[in-house]
């Protein structure tokens, strides 16, 4: 009994000290950015956020290449691996690497190599910052494998797979009528990590000269402290929401099984 | 049994048996896309870096650019990145690994559980620039801490030099995004301690602390380390929080790059940022591999 509540105290202690420790700055970007002229509070740090064409410009390419890197990552990843799992276990090892690799390669240095690369995108593809897409898939790689793999591992695909097929189902049905309902969750999942992490993504678009939300951020800071502090307290609140989200989506997931 | 016999009979059968010598073949062509958008985008771009690192301006093939690493201000350069993630490494591994407990022992479906692990994500993952203008929010000239810290306790933060956009300031930035990683990591170890061992220590008339010293510890060692090895590696590639942070100066490798791509190159030193980013790759799968090697070892325990 003695240890239990020693237990439980140590555990009080190290959540009301880290606890502070974290809530700290948040509350300090919150003081921060509602500061008025002579110590007064004002919304204006907030009310300005709509007011900057170039802010609002910024936010609306990152929503725009989150929702286009999110479909472009299901697109090229979910046909590859449902296959895999069903007729190449072969190139198992392979994608795996290769979707694991870009925690190898930090983003830094990919930029590097991705420097001549989107010249050539850009001669291509015209130079719209939604040519981000490419890069952005590849960024999103890891974390969008490992949340699909443990979908397609869930599920009996090979079985399933089989009843539609020998019931005519071509595998383009296969597809888009067995795996995409069954995985559901899964690639719920991954698309929500996709849109956090393509909307905090600062490395590759200011190095390669786009202004996304995060490059606009940066700029804005150096001459208007507070809507810069507004906007990064918007974007954390919002992955945190997010991220919050999907941990329910993974708990229904959970259930369902269960009921089955 | 009707139903049953027309299956086995329909057309699926021939087609699919008469498919069966071409479908090796075809079926390669379904991981085709895959295989070429990771080909142009990720592996051109890494083969790019790596064989520049060998190259000088012209092309050719020269060791150069590597032993200009070992000398001057990018041995420093490196030098300096290695003890900021490994002090940031060991701070973030200890206090996140408390924290992670303090989750750990709470109820599995618990509101504070998800707050902490969703909060953990945000901060481990897409902190970047948002978490720097937290702190100058919080300890920039004009931050609440600072300023609290002037009016009321008659503390300047900044007597001393503007370390905040130094090595110490980034240490301290760096903990926000490293504690948060540990807990993301350790947690599923922590999980995968079955309260069965604490019981049969108990019943064998063990205290508290003969479970962690010869079981729980014991145990944890190999994650621990594992999750030290990932937090280097995370702090090593970490680039946003520090390039909005640091404008002027060059203190780590990931901000060296940075200046070989925003111009400011010395000519005929072109492929010295690819050889900086060499380094980095080697140094970041060295960290990585032993992990990978201390996963296994660690997957025979937990689970």
């Amino acid at each position: 009994m003695g240890s239990l509540t020693k237990r439980r105290v140590l555990r009080t202690i190290i959540l009301l000290v880290l606890g502070f420790y974290f809530l700290l700055p948040l509350f300090a970007m919150g003081e921060f950015s509602t500061r008025g002229v002579n110590d007064t509070r004002s919304l204006d740090s907030w009310a300005q956020i709509t007011q900057d064409p170039d802010l609002v410009d910024a936010i609306i390419t990152s929503l725009e290449l989150s929702i286009t890197s999110s479909v472009l990552m299901l697109v090229i990843l979910v046909p590859t691996m449902a296959w895999i799992r069903l007729r190449l276990p072969k190139l198992q090892r392979l994608v795996e690497f290769l979707c694991l690799l870009p925690l190898a390669i930090p983003a830094i240095v990919l930029v590097v190599g991705m420097a001549p690369l989107y010249a050539w995108v850009n001669y291509f593809f015209g130079d719209s910052a939604l040519t981000l897409t490419f890069a952005y898939t590849v960024l999103v790689l890891p974390f969008a494998y490992r949340a699909i793999d443990a979908g397609l591992s869930a599920i009996d695909l090979k079985t399933l797979a089989e009843a539609a097929r020998s019931l005519g189902a071509s595998w383009l049905t296969v597809l888009l009528k067995v795996v995409v309902p069954n995985i559901r969750t899964a690639l719920i999942g991954a698309a929500l990590l996709s849109v956090a992490l393509v909307l905090g993504e600062f490395t590759i678009a200011s190095l390669l000269n786009f202004d996304t939300l995060q490059v606009q951020v940066n700029l804005l800071g150096k001459r208007n402290a507070g809507v810069s502090i507004a906007v990064s307290l918007l974007c954390l609140l919002f992955a945190f929401v997010l991220l919050f989200a999907l941990s329910y989506v993974g708990q229904r997931r959970r259930q369902t099984v269960v009921e089955e | 049994m009707t139903a049953v016999a027309p299956i086995s009979t329909k057309p699926g059968g021939p087609t699919k048996s008469g498919a069966a010598g071409r479908s090796s073949a075809l079926s390669y062509l379904v991981a085709l896309p895959f295989l070429v958008f990771v080909g142009i985008f990720l592996v051109y771009p890494t083969i790019l870096v790596l064989a520049g690192s060998f190259q000088d301006s012209s092309g050719a093939f020269t060791f150069q650019n590597l032993t200009d690493l070992t000398k001057g201000v990018y041995l420093q350069a490196f030098i300096r990145s290695v003890e900021l993630s490994a002090l940031t490494a060991l701070i973030g591994a200890v206090f996140g690994a408390l924290l992670a407990w303090a989750v750990a022992v709470g109820k599995p479906e618990g509101l504070l559980r998800r707050i902490v692990v969703a909060a953990s994500g945000v901060l481990a993952q897409f902190g970047g620039v948002p978490l720097a203008f937290a702190f100058l929010a919080t300890v920039g000239f004009q931050g609440f801490v600072t300023q609290f810290l002037r009016d009321n306790v008659g503390i300047d933060l900044f007597a001393g030099s503007a370390w905040l956009f130094e090595l110490p300031g980034l240490t301290l930035v760096y903990t926000f995004f490293q504690i948060p990683l540990m807990v993301i990591v350790f947690l599923p170890a922590l999980d995968g301690l079955r309260p069965q061992w604490r019981e049969a220590t108990a019943s064998l008339g063990g205290t508290s602390w003969t479970y962690w010293r010869h079981v729980g510890g014991p145990i944890l060692v190999p994650p621990f380390l594992g999750a030290l090895l990932l937090l280097f590696a995370n702090a090593f590639s970490a680039y946003a929080t520090a390039a909005a942070l640091v404008s002027q100066g060059s203190p780590i490798v990931p901000l060296q790059i940075r200046g070989f791509l925003t111009g400011e190159v010395v000519l005929g030193q072109e492929n010295l940022g690819k050889a900086l980013g060499l380094g980095m790759v080697v140094i970041v799968s060295i960290a990585m591999g032993v992990n990978v090697l201390l996963q296994r070892r660690m997957s025979k325990w937990v689970r």
